[in-house]
């Protein structure tokens, strides 16, 4: 008898020029959550999109086994029919529907003749909201709750459909912690209750917690399958497995030469773009100086970004107040472009809707912050460009097939890539570097801090985000706590850990309440 | 092993593959190069000769002209993020008609009158660039508002009748030639050496991206296929001019249309605003992060459909040699269909000058050559619509295939 769930026997998978898997096997047990690990471009996401019937049968060599059937999926429907649900990191809900339309979406409850059951979606979907422990109205619509909630509806969604296998793609990777660990708890009540999981995760901490299988793929090749409690796992043993080698810091050193203030803000209060009553940046006060990584860290919806983005000329906001100054210089800054003209830079934390043009090239990507740097009179100097796209391309490593790929078909610490190679050509003194991690891989993460530290080393004042606190323990010379739009506490680097962090925001928290 | 057998097979094999990958690339542009030629060729048969008689290829370009310069215009607009502009064809109407009441009712000058007319173009634009881009109304709303505008202010100002005729001056841009520089009968001197000047910019042009292309080491075409290409397209231009130069020479409008397809290649493809305009429709956010000033794109890609409708407006009035009411209907959805068949995407960042100008010669060849068969106007206007279902269906189609491989 067959005791795997699921077994995926030699699958090899070729695209154009790039074996993605070589034949690879992958069993799971079930009732198990199994966590696939491994580097962007290792492979997971194929495999698992073999599996969930993205790539049909017959695109892939090897066999699919469930339950000891090999199965053929010709496409997504046939998959889920097997019990089988993927869910993607980029959520497959309407925004503008309630939960319940969400939740029973292309699975809808049918009465007589054919018409929608009405009665029957919200008694199920109370039930099920019940289930996991999501406590809304079901009539909410779906943009109106965070993305932690979202991402229980998704799972909701799943649930319905009966499965058996969940396939997660980084289902944490946008999460705050509470949200995160909410959900990790959700996955193993779920394990209880017969249902297995099957998650993809660069969040290791999170991984060792709650998986009790963790296979690691490099490179389109399985390098080893531990199993929690007979093998030794450590979080250094699965990094060493992703890259292939052993990175002994997780972050680099720099030499310190930290200079004279640079960056001053005084008394900046911001106004949200929705309404412009709700002040979301309140009397923040900051200053960093040259060759200075200064962090800010906070819970998601703390107004960092917010705050980032009003200082990188006027990016968010509807209403403002305080001074910006640049080596004692004041400024006013009304347009990107202004700011981008006095030497501050933003990196966005959303790379794919907002760092980069996805259906153009990398060449054509790199210089668009500083298309004047490049051209004469307005004419661009495409032979500088394409040089200019070879060099950053070599300088920052982004792997590609060449300077002519598609920014859209590279993976996210690649992309990231691209985003730097932009703002280090517009060569500015200041960046403002917004959760410049998330989403990537142990090795480019490696890379990104490196580069950070290049660019604080050559005098850039950068001012790092980051929901990551080890990241920003790391990486950081100082670092400001931000809470519900304001500065909470500032901490140097050698006094600074995850708990005083954590107690800085919870006594602000306590201080709003009383 | 196969290939260690022969190895110019093999080679042969292996240039296949790499012709193959660089042809997908730029699929669309061709097949539409080649339904362009595909569908001269058939008509050239159906219509015994007539279709490429000189007479008739001058006649093309007087009949198409002015809905190649709207189709130019149109692109820019089409790439800001598949925004489209549903006024041109009114606003042609209403600059016609008040081109028309400048000379004919007010004794203005024939040149003045023109560059007043293409001044208002420009305004209209700003008209409807501001509200695009600084009110934020939808580019569709706002240029169906000014499609019933300007209809109704072009009736408005002709109180209901027609305006003709317009001086000779007037009509020179739509239905003149350029003067010939030797007077040798039977043949245009100038349209010969115009045709040799282009072969030689042609091939200096494309010797130029082929050796940068070479430096850097992007693939390029194998030589005897660049070549091939190259005697080719030097045929067609020569036999093009030839044809001209046995008729009246160069038309204005050819010069007219031939000058903005460069000037708009030029600037979309090589200047900061071009890339701005792409960048803007490739992702509008990370354009605005990049520090592209997105609201003055958008507006001045509207000003300029104004300044091309105005153009295209005084060129079909003078082509009709009067100004009527109803004169412009309809030519915002041809310029839309030119663009669209041509390659541009719906949802804005892809798409070339080029590309346009072959959709709108595509419909013009098709128009033209169905008159002369016999075809009715009723069913002409059935096949384009389906022509252009045709084209995107295609596009569509090739587009997820290149994804899902």
């Amino acid at each position: 008898m067959n005791q795997y769930i699921l077994e995926m026997r030699n699958i090899t998978k070729k695209f154009p020029g790039v074996l993605a898997l070589n034949n690879v096997s992958f069993e799971v047990l079930p009732q198990n959550i199994h966590a696939l690990v491994g580097e962007n471009g290792a492979g997971k996401s194929t495999l698992m999109n073999i599996l969930s019937g993205v790539y049909p049968y017959g695109t892939y060599e090897g066999d699919i086994v469930i339950n000891g059937e090999v199965c053929k999926f010709r496409d997504i429907k046939e998959s889920e029919a097997k019990g089988i649900a993927i869910i993607h990191q980029e959520l497959a809900l309407i925004p503008t529907l309630s939960i319940a339309e969400n939740v029973f979406l292309g699975n809808e409850q049918i009465g007589k003749f054919g018409v929608i059951d009405w009665h029957k979606t919200r008694m199920r979907s109370i039930e099920m909201l019940h289930k996991v422990g999501l406590r809304e109205n079901i009539d909410t619509r779906v943009s109106e709750i965070g993305m932690g909630k979202q991402q229980l509806v998704e799972i909701i969604k799943a649930l319905a459909k009966d499965v058996k296998i969940l396939i997660l793609d980084e289902p944490t990777a946008a999460l705050n912690d509470e949200d995160s660990k909410h959900l990790l708890d959700l996955l193993i009540d779920l394990k209880e209750h017969g249902i297995t999981s099957i998650i993809i995760s660069h969040k290791l901490n999170e991984v060792t917690k709650v998986a009790d299988v963790i296979t690691i793929l490099r490179d389109g090749a399985v390098i080893e399958s531990m199993i929690k409690e007979k093998d030794d796992i450590t979080e250094d043993r699965i990094i060493k497995g992703m890259v292939g080698r052993e990175i002994k810091d997780r972050f680099p050193k720099r030499s310190h030469k930290i200079g004279e203030v640079r960056l001053e803000v005084e008394n900046w209060n911001v106004y949200s773009t929705k309404d412009i009553t709700k002040r979301v940046v309140k009397d923040v006060s900051i200053y960093a100086k040259r060759g200075e990584v200064v962090g800010l860290s906070g819970l998601m919806g703390s107004g960092r970004t917010e705050f980032a983005m009003s200082l990188f000329g006027k990016s968010y906001g509807s209403k403002f107040s305080g001074t910006l100054k640049k080596d004692g210089q004041e400024l006013v800054l009304n347009h990107e472009s202004d700011a981008i003209k006095n030497g501050i830079a933003y990196a966005t934390e959303d790379r794919k809707s907002a760092g980069l043009i996805l259906i153009d090239d990398i060449r054509r990507n790199i210089p668009l912050a500083s298309l004047d740097k490049i051209s004469k009179r307005s004419v661009i100097n495409e032979n500088l460009e394409i040089k200019i796209g070879e060099e950053y391309r070599q300088k920052l490593r982004i792997r590609s097939s060449s300077i002519l790929q598609k920014t859209g078909q590279l993976s996210g610490g690649n992309q990231q890539k691209v985003v730097f190679s932009k703002w280090i050509f517009a060569d500015p003194d200041i960046l403002l570097l917004d959760e410049p991690t998330r989403g990537i891989d142990v090795g480019a993460k490696y890379e990104i801090y490196s580069i950070i530290n290049q660019l604080a080393e050559k005098g850039k004042t950068i001012l790092l985000i980051s929901s990551e606190l080890p990241e920003i323990l790391g990486m950081c010379d100082r670092i400001y706590v931000m809470n519900e739009g304001r500065i909470v506490g500032e901490l140097s680097a050698a006094e600074a850990d995850q708990e005083a962090v954590m107690q800085l925001i919870m006594n602000s928290a306590k201080e709003v309440l009383v | 092993m196969k290939y260690e057998k022969s190895g110019l097979i093999g080679g042969l094999g292996i240039q296949g593959d790499r012709v193959a990958t660089l042809l997908r690339g730029n699929l669309r542009q061709y097949v539409m190069i080649i339904a362009l030629a595909v569908v001269i060729i058939l008509f050239q048969i159906l219509t015994n000769g007539i279709l490429l008689r000189p007479l008739n290829i001058s006649n093309l370009i007087a009949q198409n002209g002015y809905i190649l310069i709207l189709a130019t215009g149109m692109l820019l607009c089409i790439l800001t993020g598949g925004n489209i502009d549903l006024s041109v064809g009114s606003v042609a109407g209403f600059i016609g008609a008040i081109s028309a009441v400048f000379i004919l009712n007010m004794d203005m000058p024939v040149y003045v009158a023109i560059l007043i007319s293409l001044l208002i173009g420009v305004l209209i634009g700003c008209w409807h660039g501001f509200w695009i881009a600084y009110v934020g109304v939808p580019a569709f709303i706002a240029t169906l508002a000014g499609m019933l505008l300007f209809r109704g202010l072009t009736l408005v100002i002709l109180q209901g009748t027609s305006l003709a005729p317009l001086p000779a001056e007037y009509n020179f841009l739509a239905a003149g030639f350029v003067t010939d520089i030797a007077n040798i009968p039977g043949i245009n001197l100038l349209a010969i050496l115009f045709g040799l000047l282009a072969s030689v910019l042609f091939v200096w042009g494309e010797l130029n991206a082929r050796a940068s292309k070479r430096k850097y080491k992007f693939d390029v075409i194998p030589k005897g296929m660049f070549i091939a290409k190259i005697l080719f397209i030097i045929l067609v231009i020569n036999a093009f001019t030839y044809a001209l130069a046995l008729h009246r020479g160069i038309p204005m409008v050819l010069v007219i249309v031939t000058a903005l397809v460069l000037i708009y290649t030029f600037v979309t493809t090589k200047t900061i605003p071009g890339r701005h305009i792409y960048a803007y429709g490739g992702n509008p956010k990370a354009a605005k992060l990049s520090g592209v000033k997105t609201k003055k794109v958008l507006f001045w890609v509207y000003v300029n459909m104004g300044f091309l409708a105005a153009l295209a407006g005084i060129i079909f009035t003078g082509r009709l040699n009067s100004a009527t009411p109803k004169s412009g209907t309809g030519f915002e959805l041809d310029a839309i269909a030119a663009c669209f068949i041509g390659g541009a995407s719906t949802t804005g960042g892809v798409g070339t000058i080029v590309g346009a100008i072959v959709g709108g010669l595509l419909m013009g060849v098709l128009n033209n050559g169905m008159s002369i068969v016999g075809v009715s106007i009723d069913w002409q206007q059935a096949i384009k619509g389906f022509v252009l279902l045709a084209a995107v269906a295609f596009d569509v189609y090739s587009n997820s295939k290149s994804k899902s491989i």
